[in-house]
């Protein structure tokens, strides 16, 4: 009984990867190849970028200050208070930004196409797409795809800014820390090579993020409970796949810069 | 008018019997192979099998439905009707047996070859499956947009004629969700329409719908078929729906047709089960 519903669970796991594959390509072409719907992609960026900007501003802004906070008091006999700017920048740049706007954004919009396109398939509305001979992916996957490959990654550098000032509230507000002392050490330390490390990171969660969200709706089954658990399955997944992804993402542009 | 409706359902009965008066000796079914596509037919179904979880839903249907005729699937819930239905236009694909329309294989083609193809065949859905996030006049517009063949003016003369064909005129800025059941069911049929198709697919046209709405969509689909000439499909349980727009009925019952033929002929069949349905009784006990 273990066997076949250990057997039954990878063969399970084998369908959705296949799957992902499959719709992943099939979105990447659908980028490149003509008409474009260039109404359609400015209306899902406004829907998930516009609309995250609260929600990646207090996470940003509150991780800065925590983390200046954590640091100035974990290691107060090396005089760290004094390279907070080091610490809070690179951290919230190369890692702390890019994964926490991925995880909390990325929850939050993933979500919301699951259940749009979970609902649309269980009421028809993607049928209907289809008899009409047009292309589901092209039509709903692609504008989305597009949003968040550019929305993510501008909230990821927004993040960044207000992470780093977040920091200085902190350092200047608690820690009696000079703002230009905490400011030459952020820019004295923050390279390219650690934004284009962050930046680069949040294209490749917003592409796995858009991927198993939109799989995930369009595989929705049964009616209100099927779409609740693809919506589900779609926020535990995707913060998994940010989570382990960042690991071989850090090595991978760490080995690049 | 009934004579004539009659004499059609005659003319089709025979024909789909392989003695069609207006064909060359060697066209009839009956001539050919008996696995072979007929390539006259509208829809030619041949050895359909569909299962789902190891359980055949549909397990070997064969049939035709002529151009232009309205030919009704009937069958209890869960028989398999919107099955064998989604079959003809390509949204689900048969584990066994071919289906093809006008002569192409429809169950050989992936989905993007299907494309073009499924303009040609509407299908009205049995929620209506209206885009909810657009207007009444976005949702008929689609594929007009999407066929991208038609300027912005005579997108909207067309939505207006559509829409005016179904009789609901001035409710183009109304969204899905301020409309009743047979509302959404009469701008899903203008949507179908728009392209001009050779075939709708009616899916439980009305299901859900009170008995005066239900004579709507009736009359409806009875006007669209003399009016734009379509070749139609029915899957209903509707059998008041049925005995008004179908030439043929088949009755599907455990995955096979138990019958297939005219009015006529199913009034003179002496198959109890097949009485007990279009009469909306429960069978006899020594009925099946």
């Amino acid at each position: 009984m273990s066997d076949s519903g250990g057997g039954g669970r990878l063969r399970s796991a084998a369908v959705e990867a296949g799957g992902l594959g499959l719709l992943a390509g099939s979105a990447l072409r659908g980028l490149f190849e003509r008409p474009w719907e260039v109404r359609a992609w400015i209306r899902e960026a406004e829907q998930i970028g516009v609309r995250s900007l609260g929600v990646a501003a207090i996470t940003t802004v509150f991780t800065g200050m925590v983390l200046a906070l954590q640091t100035a008091y974990s290691l107060p006999s090396l005089g760290v208070k004094y390279y907070l700017g080091t610490v809070v920048s690179k951290s919230v740049v190369r890692e702390l930004g890019p994964v926490l706007v991925a995880l909390i954004v990325g929850g939050r919009i993933g979500a919301g196409m699951t259940a749009e396109l979970g609902t649309m398939k269980v009421t028809e509305q993607i049928d209907a797409l289809r008899s009409m001979g047009a292309d589901p992916v092209k039509k709903l996957v692609v504008p989305k795809l597009v949003a968040t490959l550019t929305m993510l990654p501008a909230l990821t550098v927004l993040g960044d800014v207000l992470g780093i000032l977040g920091g200085l509230a902190i350092s200047t507000g608690t820690l009696d820390v000079a703002s230009g002392l905490y400011l030459n050490d952020v820019l004295g330390a923050l390279t390219l090579e650690d934004l284009a490390s962050g930046v680069g990171k949040s294209f490749f969660f917003a592409f796995f993020v858009t991927t198993i969200a939109c799989y995930n709706g369009l595989q929705a089954k049964g009616g209100a409970d099927g779409v609740g658990r693809a919506t589900t399955h779609t926020v535990v997944l995707s913060s998994i796949m940010v989570l382990v992804s960042d690991f071989f993402l850090t090595k991978l542009f760490y080995s690049l810069f | 008018m009934v004579d004539v409706r009659h004499e059609r359902e005659r003319a089709i009965s025979s024909a789909y019997r392989g003695g069609n008066p207006h064909r060359n000796p060697g066209d009839g079914p009956m001539n050919r192979p008996p696995d072979s596509l007929d390539p006259a037919a509208t829809f030619s179904v041949r050895g359909l099998v569909k299962r789902y979880g190891g359980r055949a839903v549909v397990d070997g249907l064969d049939f035709d439905v002529a151009p232009r005729e309205c030919f009704v699937i009937l069958g209890r819930s869960g028989s398999g009707k919107s099955v064998t239905l989604r079959q003809l236009n390509g949204l689900e694909k048969p584990d066994q047996g071919r289906v093809a329309f006008r002569g192409v294989v429809v169950s050989e083609l992936d989905e993007r070859s299907l494309r073009p193809l499924r303009r040609r065949i509407a299908m009205l859905f049995q929620s209506g499956a209206l885009f909810d996030s657009m207007s009444v006049f976005d949702n008929v517009a689609f594929p007009l947009r999407e066929a991208g063949e038609t300027t912005a003016d005579e997108v909207a003369r067309k939505v207006r004629d559509l829409l005016g064909t179904v009789g609901l005129e001035g409710i183009e800025d109304r969204l899905p969700s301020a409309l009743s059941g047979g509302m959404k069911k009469r701008v899903a049929l203008a949507r179908s329409l728009a392209l001009d198709p050779e075939a709708v697919l009616f899916d439980e046209p009305t299901t859900g719908l009170d008995p005066v709405t239900s004579a709507t969509i009736g009359r409806l689909i009875l006007s669209v078929r003399e009016r734009f000439g379509v070749t139609a499909v029915v899957v209903t349980h509707d059998i008041p729906l049925a005995r008004r727009v179908g030439d043929r009925i088949a009755l599907l019952d455990d995955g096979r047709f138990r019958f297939v033929g005219s009015w006529d002929e199913a009034e003179a069949a002496p198959d109890g089960k097949l009485r007990a349905f279009l009469e909306g009784r429960e069978e006899d006990r020594d009925a099946a």
